[in-house]
């Protein structure tokens, strides 16, 4: 299977910024296992990176391949949209040990 | 305080209008429905910006892609590509991604990335102007809550610190609704310019107005104007124009000796004269001997024939020894025929305007208003007839217009009613019903600043052309066209009456 690429845009190190690196690094470890690749990408350094792949909103996150592209917006606090929009599949929830 | 300054936009007839141009340093809200040439106008303000006064511009798409825009820009012959390579223009494209699903949301966010990208071509060109086309355009990829619209309202403001001049465009969803479709107003409240596209009975009519700026003056109301192929935007500042024109005192011959005696020596240099008449009476004849007129005593002449050709128009000339090919060979004469029907009547008056600067006539001739009329809306035709009474009085040309009245006898047009308080002088030709014969009749009814013959004369036609012969003496009722035959007797009769007892 073709691995995960995966572009963060923030904006420096705004609480923002923050939550949605937090967010999407959780996110992949579960889901992925490290079998990713993320670039975080910070928009106040980079301009033309932002100009070259239209950013409008921050954080963004760009997902190519796999094809076709896919684009989220805000923190990723909102895990559910976060994993659909990424086609990922939630691993089922560890069984209850107790 | 400073008083805010203006920076001429340059799109021809605007700065008339804003006196001056758009206020310095700060956005103005340019409004319209779908199909207004708001994207024009940016474009426009840009490159006026850039070709006449060397300032770079920024230009920020959310609707149309760069790619989309240098292609209907090249339309009006714009090579914003070039500009692009000059280090003059920049696009900030934040226009719709086709080739990804929609922009999925998950979680708070800014738009501090648009911000960004903004501020850094700002900085990279050295922008003195931006356009933003249209603000409204994000709410096609992001839902119009209130975080967007707060961040819209940052975005607009971060110009502010960069001393750059803006347009900020809008959709209005109808002409007479709300300032525009999503509210944008809000964001940009202290200059609002508006775009409309107007239909009148069948035809579309486009205006500007500027609705306000905060702090500075401008000329108010709706203001005519067109998208030229060659020049883009191009407003038609009507009652901006003043009625400053020196009158002159000097005459010129009309073309016709007896003509030029009841006129009390001729036109005026630089008089606009009416000729009414119905049709056939001998209009485009005396157009015809005014232009050769002109042409025999040394004058550049240019005639606009609207209902005839080329060739009828010559072939009619030469019936009267006049020989307008070699006139135009010798370069005093040129002639432009068109159909009235082939472009606008705003674009007829900028290609009118275009030819008179460039052949720089001393008289013109326009054969006939009426044929004009027929393509326009009311306020459209008097606009029209204003507009080119005040350029041509400008430059010191005698102008001689023709109007057709609708009825063969007496009556009066449309085309009258709108141009006559605008003319100096008025020339009426008649058909005059005869025991059993229809002749012509011919009389000067207005003469601004000069006496002249009050009758109304017979005039026959010839291969000479016209002449003018005695006055109609036993027909009264000429103008009306309601005929009364008197004898002789009784008109010397009335004129007793009226004679002052003292002469005896």
């Amino acid at each position: 299977m073709e691995k995960y690429q995966l572009k963060l845009f923030v904006t420096g190190g705004s609480p923002r910024s923050k939550r949605a690196i937090e967010n999407l690094r959780r996110i992949c470890e579960e889901q992925l296992q490290g079998d990713y690749l993320l670039e975080v990408i910070d928009v106040l350094q980079c301009p033309q990176q932002a100009e070259k792949n239209h950013i409008l909103a921050t954080p963004t996150v760009i997902r190519e391949p796999p094809m076709p592209t896919r684009r989220i917006i805000g923190d990723l606090s909102d895990t559910e949209q976060v994993l659909s929009a990424l086609e990922l599949q939630k691993h089922p929830p560890p069984p209850d040990a107790s | 305080m400073t008083a805010i300054t203006k920076l001429p936009t340059e799109i021809p007839g605007f700065d008339l209008i804003s006196l001056g141009g758009l206020p310095q340093g700060r956005s103005t809200l340019l409004s319209g429905t779908s199909g207004s040439a708001k994207t024009v106008f940016a474009c426009q303000f840009l490159l006026e910006g850039i070709r006449q006064s060397g300032q770079p511009g920024v230009f920020v798409t959310f609707e149309e892609t760069p790619d989309a825009i240098r292609a209907n820009m090249a339309g009006f012959g714009w090579d914003i590509a070039r500009y692009e390579a000059d280090g003059m223009w920049a696009f900030v494209d934040v226009s719709p991604r086709f080739d990804s699903p929609p922009t999925i949301v998950a979680g708070p966010f800014d738009l501090t990335a648009l911000l960004v990208r903004i501020e850094n071509a700002i900085r990279h060109i050295g922008a003195k102007r931006v356009a933003i086309d249209s603000l409204g355009g994000i709410f096609t990829q992001l839902e119009p809550d209130g975080v967007v619209r707060q961040e819209l309202f940052r975005v607009v403001s971060s110009l502010k610190p960069f001393g750059v001049t803006s347009v900020v465009t809008a959709e209005r969803a109808d002409d007479a609704g709300t300032i525009s479709r999503y509210g944008i107003e809000e964001f940009v409240t202290d200059n609002v310019v508006i775009l409309r596209n107007t239909r009148e009975g069948e035809k579309r009519r486009r205006t500007i107005e500027i609705l306000k700026f905060r702090g500075a003056h401008h000329q108010k109301g709706e203001f005519p104007f067109t998208v030229s192929p060659e020049q883009g935007i191009v407003v038609i500042p009507l009652s901006a124009m003043e009625l400053k024109q020196k009158s002159s005192h000097l005459r010129v011959p009309s073309g016709i000796e007896e003509l030029d005696r009841m006129c009390g020596g001729g036109f005026y240099r630089d008089s606009i004269i009416l000729l009414s008449g119905a049709t056939g009476t001998g209009k485009t004849l005396v157009t015809t001997q005014f232009i050769a007129g002109g042409v025999a005593s040394g004058q550049r002449s240019l005639l606009f024939a609207f209902e005839e050709s080329r060739d009828q128009l010559f072939r009619n000339a030469s019936g009267w020894g006049i020989d307008f090919e070699k006139m135009e060979a010798e370069g005093l004469l040129r002639v432009v025929c068109e159909y009235p029907e082939v472009c606008s009547l705003e674009d007829h008056l900028i290609q009118i305007k275009k030819i008179l600067d460039e052949f720089g006539p001393q008289r013109v001739a326009i054969d006939s208003l009426s044929a004009l009329e027929r393509v326009s809306t009311v306020k459209s035709f008097r606009e029209f007839a204003i507009g080119l009474t005040s350029y041509i009085k400008d430059r010191n040309v005698a102008g001689l217009f023709t109007a057709t009245s609708s009825s063969l006898l007496g009556g009066s047009s449309i085309t009258e009613t709108h141009i006559s308080t605008l003319t100096d002088s008025i020339i009426l030709l008649r058909y005059v019903e005869m025991y059993g014969e229809m002749r012509r009749g011919i009389t000067v009814l207005k003469m601004r600043g000069s006496s002249h013959d009050k009758d109304i004369r017979e005039f026959t036609i010839d291969s000479n052309g016209m002449h003018i012969g005695k006055t109609f003496r036993t027909i009264t009722g000429i103008l009306s066209g309601q005929f009364t035959y008197r004898g002789p007797e009784e008109i010397d009769r009335i004129g007793e009456l009226f004679r002052d007892p003292e002469e005896h």
